[in-house]
């Protein structure tokens, strides 16, 4: 077993045991840890496959954003997640049977998998001869050219989601303190400090 | 080449950057205080983009490298869409400002899920596919929520949002195994694959998870679970918008997925989709009788009717998706009017939704129950009026393609949805008055209405031509 | 012209029917009466002024399907031009009497109902129906016209719609009529499907074609000809109330008594009649259907004459007597003298109509009671009605001096017929000359002793009705004199046209093949050979096939059948047809001439037989006929019960039927239509409502569970098709 190979088993065995705790954990700190071992096994993955960059924004984005805003998030809120898991265990059986049903069907399709003959073509057609560009030029190739559509359309969907955001959240409520930076930076001292001249001992 | 690609998908761009100016306008000046003249420009603007679309007269193109699709199929869906979603907006205006819920955002996000719609009915990828649903479904998710303080809209919004990612979650998978068999992503790729007979499992299963994905969009049983929550939790206005426009570009987005997609495998999708066409049939007949809030009811009512939508699409003929088009055309008209009467329906200024409340309607406003009336029979398919020919049409195309059992499913489904539609009549006709509904209906409303019922029963004629419309759309997509 | 005579009836019956409430209640029925009769005055100038030319006139296109095409017409010629004179006479003058019969009606809340302007509208619509009947050019229209007068008996049957019996009485008119006409609408279908078409003209033209074509009915070949000619005539039985089919006429009394007048003894009761005559160049070649057509119209001759002896509503036995009188008119159709029959239900329709208004007349006199028990002596009281009803009676019972031309009018038409039946070829003319002349007998009979009963003897019944019996007003007398001027004197004046000589005959119907065979010789050497059977034998049935082997023998010398083809084909292909069509062999009509004596005789002896028993039983023996009766109980209880066909139909038909109602009632709609929807409604579909609304529980998890279970199962099917 060539190194390569240890690498891709471990990784592998992350990935699935980080899924399988982040789902089953009791406590949901420890689930969100899990989910970061997850992030990062597979971060690890794309590195074998030679992708870089997609693991370092695995990585960044994933593990350093995406997961500590899930820890904060549910460190903030309050949920009682042990009742909610006493709720779903009534239907652990079935959903378990029903798990093992898609699991199989799921296996019999890849057990009789085939690729279309042209499926290989296909492929070949869009992406970049890799040979002759490096993997992370490639991406940049094919994001911003061949699918500027689809990534300005992220950008929307992007843009969909801070309103959404906004629009659910932000409330206006009379007696809130809010930074105000043009109040800010206006603010003269001349204005803003007002020196008293105190005796001592008496006070103002 | 850009140029092409870029005049291809103008309107789109257009929309965008007049939602995003929009945006900026409203922030950096008054607020919610534009929001009303913004929900006019908005609806103005909407159907500015939909006569230029409808007007303008194009040969089939593709644009981003076949992503983008500008043809004849999708140009009928967009302007259905632009249309309807005009109206609804328009008519939602006052109603939103009356409760407090006209904010600035709500037309700007409307206008976003169009552009989400129009980008779905042209997608010519599975990747442009799930990015023009997210968009849409997103837009869609925070509009639910809208009324924050509103423990219901806040869950529905919730819900809709969570399911919505479940259904995405299986749409995507879907996506990937077929990428996996094919290759591609493309649907001109994937029609070069997905030979009838020789779908391989993991194909056959892409594309069962992509219909899953797709039903749950168009609220076909048994992924339609959602739909009554959201549509009775979401302030009226909303309701009336998702019962329209994101119905429409999701059904035609299945359409575009199967004929495109699939087109060559007909007989492995065709049990598939003529079963979830039946389950929402029934499924939604029967629920909808145990309905007392109208809202729930027309959401029942749309599941009902996206069945006999999908049974035109079952029929994986050019005459099945022209038969689809139409209903939809139909289906969506009629719910633009019904939905201008629930908006009207209040008592001491709230908004109510019990259908009891309607008893004896007919005394208050004989016009508008009319009105409603025929609206109702239009939506049981009681003939002579459209309704019945929208049905008609599908079964058509059912008994065509050999569905014949499907066709007998669907009058039985028909007959048993009828109930409630009559029941809606009976209460305004004879039913005893109890609390009676009072407040001022705006004459928009009225004329939304009216113009409604109207078509429902001058349409009979011709249907105002939109067959032949569809026929050349459905030409477009089925070779 | 025809066009007014045809639609004034109908301005008159909207005018009356919908518009009274606007030019009030006298106006309207005086519009209505004032359009009959200047319907009736045109119909009498177009009777007189006709040249025999058929002439067609179209009014207007009404169906064009495919190669069946019908237009609302007037085919006028000699059969419509006669039924125009009935029809609009009669009416015209029920319309008058109406005026004093309908004035107070018991039957209705006086002064808060208007029952007079429907009344007169429904004998408007009634007597239009009637003219389009008879001046149809089309089958189509015909069954128009058949049906219209239908509805209109139906609604004036059950005019007085608060009695129970009356209704009862309109629904059965209604529903015995169905099966009649059934066999109507078959014939129709039936002579589309090979013909090709429903006019008349076409229709008489195949008629040679259709006698030599076969076609498969009810699972057996039929001779075409004579099933078209069966069919029509099961739809004219219906109509005319032939035997087996005539219930629903006695019960049809239940009408206002110028209902019963106009519909059921004048005018719609002889449709039947009228069809049959029309149909003649179908009938002709239709020797099987004709032999049925007669013996069916004998034996109900004979069989409602039996009946009419023993009845005592005054009105009955006058409705059994029509039976009886239209069963005589099948017979001369059947045996192919169909002048014969025109010209009695031409003088019918005078002297049944005015046996009817006096009867009409009497009821109103003894204030509705109808029992001839309660009646007698009533000849002082209203002596006007007591002569026009002796008139009446003269005429039906065919009173004249014997072997000449003279006497009351129904004389002469119904010694025509008995002629006609002696001179027939078919196999039942023996059968019915005797069936007939023993009718006469009873016909005779029970007309006196209806006469006896009512005007002479002492008063019976509540003595109070009789002091108070009076004289009716003169407007209802007016249609009396007028229809006892018919009663007198109509047989006089057309005998010659319609049955007295050949060539007049001919000309005036304008039968097309006169010249052929009106070889004077021919008519002397049948008489001659019939002089000498007559002698022999006086059975009728081997008179008649005597009488085919001479016919058969002639033509043997005269002609060669095949030139004889040629001559019959040569006559038909391009004419035009006249009113009625006699076929080159069928000389009964001039047989009939050449009767012997005591052929001419016999009605006239069976007139002065009858006579003579009702005045022995009625006036000298008045103890007589209770003892006969009892004497007799089970002949007389038979008579009395109409020889138990409501009885027999009841038990046959309707409880049959009304028990496969009942059971389709109860298990078919009740158990397993409303059972199985009311199950389905308020049982399967609301469980499954309540399991959907169970199943909308709100959480989130369920609903994402109901997903994926249902994807697992698309998922397995998918599967599952695959792999198998």
């Amino acid at each position: 077993m060539t190194v390569p190979a240890i690498a891709f088993y471990c990784f592998a065995a992350g990935v699935l045991a980080g899924g399988l705790f982040t789902v089953i954990s009791r406590h949901p700190v420890h689930s969100v840890l899990w989910l970061i071992l997850a992030f990062l096994s597979s971060a690890g993955l794309f590195v074998l496959l030679g992708a870089e960059f997609v693991a370092m924004l695995l990585v960044i984005v994933y593990v350093g954003a995406v997961a500590v805003l899930f820890l904060f998030v549910v460190m903030m809120l309050d949920v009682d997640f042990a009742q909610l898991r006493a709720e779903m265990a009534k239907y652990l059986p079935l959903s378990l049977m029903i798990a093992i049903v898609l699991l199989m069907q799921l296996a019999l399709a890849f057990g009789s998998w085939s690729f279309a003959p042209e499926a290989e073509d296909l492929r070949a057609n869009i992406a970049p001869p890799l040979e002759e560009t490096h993997n992370t030029a490639a991406l940049g190739l094919l994001i911003y050219d061949d699918y500027i559509l689809l990534f300005q359309l992220s950008g929307l969907i992007l843009l969909v989601a801070m309103i959404g955001a906004i629009v659910l959240t932000l409330r206006h409520k009379e007696g809130i303190k809010r930074q105000d930076v043009l109040s800010q930076m206006y603010r003269d001292p001349a204005e803003a400090l007002e020196i008293k001249d105190v005796k001592p001992g008496q006070g103002l | 080449m850009i140029a092409a690609d870029i005049s291809a998908v103008l309107p789109e761009i257009v929309l965008s950057v007049y939602a995003m100016g929009a945006l900026l306008l409203a922030v950096y000046t008054r607020k919610d205080e534009v929001a009303q003249m913004l929900v006019w420009a908005t609806s103005g603007m909407l159907v500015l983009v939909a006569l230029w679309i409808a007007l303008s007269v194009q040969d089939s193109r593709t644009a981003f490298n076949g992503m983008f699709i500008d043809d004849g199929y999708s140009r009928f869906a967009k302007v259905m869409i632009l249309a309807s979603a005009a109206a609804v907006l328009f008519m939602s205006q006052e109603y939103m400002e009356r409760r407090g819920l006209l904010r600035f955002e709500y037309p700007i996000l409307i206008t976003l899920a169009v552009v989400g719609m129009m980008v779905m009915v042209s997608a010519g990828d599975l990747m442009a596919l799930y990015m023009g649903l997210e968009l849409q479904s997103l837009a869609l998710y925070v509009v639910a929520a809208l009324r924050r303080d509103s423990v219901k809209s806040t869950e529905a919004g919730l819900k809709y949002f969570v399911l919505g990612a479940l259904g995405s979650g299986l749409l995507l998978y879907g996506a990937s195994l077929t990428y996996g068999y094919a290759g591609t992503t493309q649907f001109a790729g994937i029609v070069t694959t997905a030979t009838e007979g020789e779908l391989s499992l993991g194909l056959l299963f892409g594309l069962v998870f992509l219909a899953a994905g797709l039903a749950f969009k168009v609220s076909a049983a048994p992924f339609h679970m959602w739909t009554p929550d959201v549509y009775e939790g979401s302030p009226t206005p909303v309701t009336a918008f998702f019962a329209t426009a994101p119905k429409v570009a999701a059904m035609l987005l299945f359409g575009r997925l199967l004929h495109g997609a699939f087109g060559e495998a007909v007989a492995d999708w065709q049990q598939i989709i003529a079963f979830l066409s039946v389950i929402s049939m029934f499924v939604g007949g029967i629920a909808a009788i145990g309905q007392t809030n109208i809202k729930r009811l027309m959401a029942y009512s749309s599941i009902a009717h996206m069945g006999f939508a999908l049974m035109g699409l079952a029929a994986g003929t050019a005459l099945g998706v022209q038969a689809m088009l139409v209903y939809m055309a139909i289906y969506v008209t009629m719910n633009i009017g019904a939905f201008a009467f629930i908006l009207s329906m209040e008592r001491n200024g709230q908004p109510v939704t019990d259908i009891a409340s309607l008893r004896m309607y007919s005394r208050r406003d004989p016009l508008r129950a009319l009105a409603m009336l025929v609206l109702m029979f239009s939506l049981a398919g009681v003939p002579p009026l459209v309704g019945f020919f929208g049905k008609f049409y599908v079964l058509t195309a059912a008994v065509d393609a050999g569905l014949t059992w499907l066709a007998v499913a669907g009058v039985i489904a028909s007959v048993i949805g009828a109930f409630y539609y009559l029941r809606i009549v009976y209460f305004m006709y004879f039913g005893e008055e109890t609390e009676p509904l009072d407040g001022e209906v705006q004459p928009v409303l009225t004329v939304f209405l009216l113009a409604s019922a109207g078509a429902m029963v001058l349409g009979v004629f011709n249907l105002f031509g939109i067959e032949a419309f569809a026929a050349a759309a459905a030409a477009t997509l089925v070779q | 012209m025809v066009q007014i005579i045809l639609f004034a009836p109908l301005l008159g019956a909207l005018i009356a029917g919908f518009a009274w409430k606007i030019i009030g209640e006298k106006a309207a029925m005086w519009t209505a009466t004032g359009l009959l009769f200047l319907s009736c005055l045109l119909s009498w100038i177009v009777f007189f002024t006709f040249d025999g030319e058929t002439r067609i006139v179209e009014i207007m296109r009404w169906i064009e399907s495919g190669s069946l095409s019908a237009y609302w017409g007037v085919r006028l010629d000699r059969l419509t031009a006669i039924m125009l004179i009935v029809v609009t006479t009669v009416s015209a003058f029920v319309h008058l009497y109406s005026f004093g019969y309908m004035a107070h009606d018991e039957n209705f809340r006086e002064g808060e109902e208007s029952y007079r302007p429907r009344f007169f509208a429904y004998l408007s619509f009634f007597t239009f129906a009637m003219l389009m009947l008879v001046t149809a050019n089309n089958l189509v229209q015909m069954f128009f016209g058949w049906e219209g007068v239908g509805v209109a008996s139906y609604l004036l049957i059950g005019f007085y719609y608060r009695k129970p019996s009356a209704n009862a009485a309109a629904i059965k008119a209604f529903v015995v009529n169905r099966v009649g006409d059934f066999g109507f609408y078959l014939g129709i279908a039936t002579l589309f499907f090979l013909v090709d078409s429903t006019d008349f003209d076409v229709i008489f033209a195949s008629g040679p074609e259709l006698a030599e074509t076969q076609i498969n009915f009810l699972w057996q070949d039929w001779n075409a000809a004579n099933l078209i000619a069966v069919l029509l005539f099961i739809g004219a039985m219906g109509k005319s109330a032939q035997l087996f089919l005539h219930t629903w006429l006695p019960d049809a009394m239940e009408g206002p008594t110028p209902v019963s007048a106009l519909i059921h003894a004048a005018t719609m009761v002889t449709a039947g009649v009228f069809l049959i005559c029309r149909m003649s160049p179908l009938m002709e070649y239709a020797p099987e259907a004709m032999t049925f057509v007669t013996f069916m119209g004998a034996t109900t001759a004979f069989f409602a004459a039996t009946v009419g002896l023993v009845q005592n509503d005054i009105k009955r036995v006058i409705a059994y007597s029509t039976c009886s009188q239209l069963g005589y008119m099948f017979v001369a159709a059947g045996v192919g003298v169909y002048s014969a029959a025109m010209f009695h239900l031409l003088t019918h329709a005078f002297f049944k109509g005015l046996l009817f208004l006096g009867a009409g007349s009497v009821i109103h006199a003894m204030h509705h009671e109808q029992d001839m028990r309660n009646y007698g002596g009533l000849r002082k009281k209203i002596p006007y009605t007591f002569w026009a009803m002796m008139v009446g009676t003269l005429a039906i019972t065919g009173v004249g001096v014997p072997l000449t031309q003279l006497g009351f009018a129904g004389f002469l038409s119904k010694d025509a017929i008995i002629e006609s039946a002696w001179a027939g070829t078919n196999s039942a003319a023996g059968y019915a000359y005797w069936m007939l002349v023993i009718a006469a007998v009873m016909t005779a009979f029970y007309s006196w002793r209806l006469m006896f009963l009512t005007f002479f003897g002492t008063p019976r019944g509540d003595r109070h009705t009789h002091e108070q019996a009076h004289e009716s007003p003169r407007i209802m007398l007016i249609p009396l004199v007028a229809l006892a001027i018919g009663g007198i004197f109509s047989g006089m004046i057309w005998y010659k046209s319609f049955f007295g000589d050949h060539h007049e005959v001919e000309r005036f119907f304008a039968i097309p093949h006169s010249e052929v065979h009106a070889d004077d010789g021919h008519g002397a050497q049948t008489t001659a050979a019939h002089g000498e059977g007559a002698g022999a034998t006086a059975d009728g049935a081997e008179q008649g096939s005597s009488h085919d082997a001479m016919v058969e023998a002639h033509h043997v010398e005269g002609t060669t059948p095949e030139e004889h083809a040629q001559i019959a084909a040569e006559h038909h292909a391009p004419q035009s047809f006249g009113g009625i069509y006699i076929h080159p062999e069928n000389n009964v009509l001039n047989d009939a001439h050449y009767a012997p004596k005591w052929v001419k005789l016999s009605p006239f002896i069976a007139m002065i037989l009858g006579f003579g028993l009702a005045f022995l039983m009625y006036i000298r023996r008045t103890d007589l006929p209770a003892k006969v009766a009892e004497l007799n109980w089970p002949l007389y209880n038979f008579l009395l019960n109409k020889w138990y066909f409501d009885e027999l139909y009841d038990a046959i038909f309707v409880r049959p039927a009304k028990a496969i109602g009942r059971f389709l009632w109860k298990y078919g709609d009740g158990a397993t239509i409303d059972g199985g929807i009311n199950g389905l409604a308020m049982g399967i579909v609301p469980f499954f409502t309540r399991l959907a609304g169970r199943a909308q529980s709100g959480y989130i998890f369920h609903y994402a569970f109901a997903m994926v279970i249902g994807l697992v199962v698309l998922i397995t099917w998918v599967a599952i098709r695959a792999g198998g």
